[in-house]
């Protein structure tokens, strides 16, 4: 998509329709490349389709959960599929727009999995909420696949492209149940801001096309390499409206200020998909665009990044510190963990690539997992989520409160848990290049959040059952639920004691 | 000025001339025509309605879907123009697009029929 002047004056532009050529040359479409992503799309509209006309029964809305299930798994083939071809060497595809890398790869396989254990999660919740459908599984197919195309985007528009898929599921999932006024009140909130954000990531794309000439991430590195800019003001105005329309997606300081309500009101099982997916989807754009098309202006980028992790690391951990509702703790949990992993892209190295992959690889098993007590606890009508709901949860169900306690380790950094090689990585990628100071700050903020979380052990094993707490009975767990905990609970402690095979995999997904 | 910054002096101009044309207009008509204003007259106009009862009052939910499946097949038109215009220059992968994108359509047409919103209660 090189520029060039088409019309120069208005009396060029009447001729407009001579200068176009008689037939258009169309890229091939390698199906490789876009395979996980298609999948996933034409699994959804199967389920959309086939769900509408097949009756409303309970024996069939039971079958959306496995039949996603099944699709994100040919997915995951389709994606390893992909890992066996770019032994020889990544590849681009589709005019360049597509690549396709272990990067890709990785992050296909990171949002794949939030996908499968949110909609575990979610099949026990809709049944409970009485929202049993197909709409649920269809959006979030759609969404995941948004995430895969950014995470294989090579082209500005294709990232947009890619990051509207992902944004408007999620807006629709946010609302989606139907009668907490909550949920439509975080809709709302998330709709306006969020197409806010893409409005500037959408300027932001103008000012770079405008500074570099190309939207290609190749060719503006080409660009920025060949060339001298003098007048840098535009290429800077375009990165800073890019960095802030991904830094919304993931929820950085200072723009998180939807983060605490949308986590909040939204289903659980729809928070933690989002905590997941669309943050390593944020994450993975950010990435790509930072370290591949704008690497020459790392000079540039390395300190906005640099005080982004910071703000967000403390503003995140001690503010949920002081909060009451449990969701809005692991909201404002989640915003300190996303100035963690950008400490890995502050680095700019490849260590710190690999640290901030693994650290949204870890994250995903255990924010869903944390996400799955959530569902569990929160009751009927997903409205039990005030910390004092926690008392005695250790003498009520002692598994889900140590399944729980083992979640909240991890996200505090405890050794032998996955969250504490995460954060030893990125924090590793941050010394090596001497950033001694954001280094001291993570290591502070991880103390901070600790007592967060170590508040909310205290409430479910130093206090005797009160009546917010929900009964014995309520505390049964579907069946998905108890999958999605035994896979997230099994990973986070391999993660935490054996994670060699998992590191050479972060090791391995590095961009060309 | 750089050449750059340059060519966006005409949207200036352009949008100057705009706010002096609309202004211009404005201020004439009100310095030449007769004022006599009355209760009728001061109303609000909506398609020819009375306006009756607050503003905040609740509309039809349906009004709410058809307009949804308006803008949806409005913006397909909005493809299916350009499109059919050089169907030639994009050949047979421009018809497949083409296809898919309609198909795609359809498959929300036919959600949305399953759902009744297409009848009218």
């Amino acid at each position: 998509m090189m520029f060039k002047p088409i019309a120069t004056s208005l009396t060029g532009a009447i001729h407009l329709q001579d200068a176009l050529p008689e037939t258009l040359k169309m890229p091939s479409v390698d199906w490789t490349a876009v395979g996980p992503a298609t999948i996933l799309i034409a699994g959804a509209f199967l389920l959309l389709v086939v769900g509408s006309l097949a009756r409303h029964t309970k024996w069939i809305h039971g079958t959306y959960v496995w039949f996603t299930t099944a699709t994100t798994a040919v997915a995951g083939f389709a994606a390893w599929r992909q890992w066996i071809r770019i032994r020889k060497g990544p590849f681009t595809a589709i005019a360049d727009a597509i690549n396709v890398d272990g990067f890709t790869v990785f992050v296909t396989t990171v949002i794949c999995t939030a996908l499968v254990l949110a909609v575990l999660i979610a099949d026990g919740y809709l049944r409970r909420e009485d929202l049993e459908g197909p709409e649920f599984y269809v959006l979030a197919m759609l969404s995941a696949s948004g995430g895969i195309v950014m995470a294989s985007a090579n082209d500005l528009i294709v990232l947009f492209l890619g990051l509207e898929i992902l944004s408007i599921s999620l807006y629709v999932l946010a609302g989606s149940h139907l009668r907490r006024v909550e949920s439509q009140e975080a809709a709302l909130k998330y709709f306006v801001l969020g197409s806010f954000s893409s409005a500037i990531f959408l300027y932001g794309i103008a000012l770079t096309y405008g500074a570099t000439g190309s939207t290609n991430f190749n060719d503006i590195a080409a660009y920025l390499t060949q060339h001298i800019i003098l007048q840098n003001g535009l290429l800077s105005a375009g990165l800073a409206f890019l960095v802030v329309g991904l830094g919304f997606k993931i929820a950085a300081v200072p723009f998180h200020m939807w983060t605490p309500d949308v986590y909040q009101g939204s289903p659980s099982p729809v928070t933690g998909f989002m905590a997941a997916a669309a943050k390593a989807a944020g994450f993975a754009g950010l990435l790509r665009l930072l370290l591949t098309a704008l690497s020459t202006r790392s000079l540039d980028w390395r300190p906005i990044v640099w005080a982004l992790a910071i703000a967000s690391m403390v503003v995140g951990s001690i503010l949920a510190v002081v909060q009451t509702d449990v969701k809005r703790v692991l909201a404002y949990s989640s915003i300190s963990h996303a100035g963690f992993i950008l400490i890995g892209l502050q680095a700019a190295t490849t260590e710190g690539m690999a640290g901030s992959l693994f650290y949204l690889l870890t994250y995903t098993f255990v924010v869903l997992g944390t996400f799955a007590v959530v569902t569990v606890v929160g009751k009927r009508g997903d409205g039990s989520h005030a910390i004092e709901s926690y008392k005695g949860l250790g003498e009520r169900s002692p598994v889900l409160a140590l399944a729980l306690t083992l979640f909240l380790l991890a996200q505090a950094g405890i050794p032998m848990t996955s969250g504490f090689v995460a954060k030893f990585g990125v924090i590793r990628a941050a010394v090596d290049v001497h950033s001694y100071a954001i280094a001291i700050v993570a290591m502070l903020a991880s103390v901070v959040s600790a007592y967060a979380y170590l508040r909310l052990m205290v409430q479910m094993y130093m206090n005797d059952p009160v009546e917010s707490t929900p009964s014995a009975a309520s505390l049964t767990v579907p069946i998905g639920t108890r999958i999605a905990l035994v896979v997230a609970v099994a990973f986070t402690l391999f993660a935490g004691i054996v994670p060699q095979a998992l590191l050479n995999f972060a090791d391995k997904a590095f961009l060309r | 000025m750089s050449d750059f910054l340059r060519s966006y002096l005409t949207i200036v101009f352009l949008a100057m001339a705009a706010f002096v044309l609309v202004g211009g207009t404005l201020s004439i008509s009100r310095l030449v025509r007769p004022k006599n204003p009355g209760r009728e007259k001061l109303m609000a106009y909506e398609s020819g309605v009375d306006p009756v009862g607050v503003g905040w009052s609740q509309s039809q939910i349906r009004y709410y879907i058809f307009a949804l499946l308006f803008v949806m097949f409005d913006v397909e038109a909005v493809f299916l123009f350009p499109w059919a215009l050089r169907l030639e220059a994009f050949g047979v992968f421009g018809l497949v697009e083409m296809g898919i994108f309609v198909f795609i359509l359809l498959l929300g047409l036919v959600y949305a029929w399953k759902k009744g919103v297409l009848r009218w209660v």
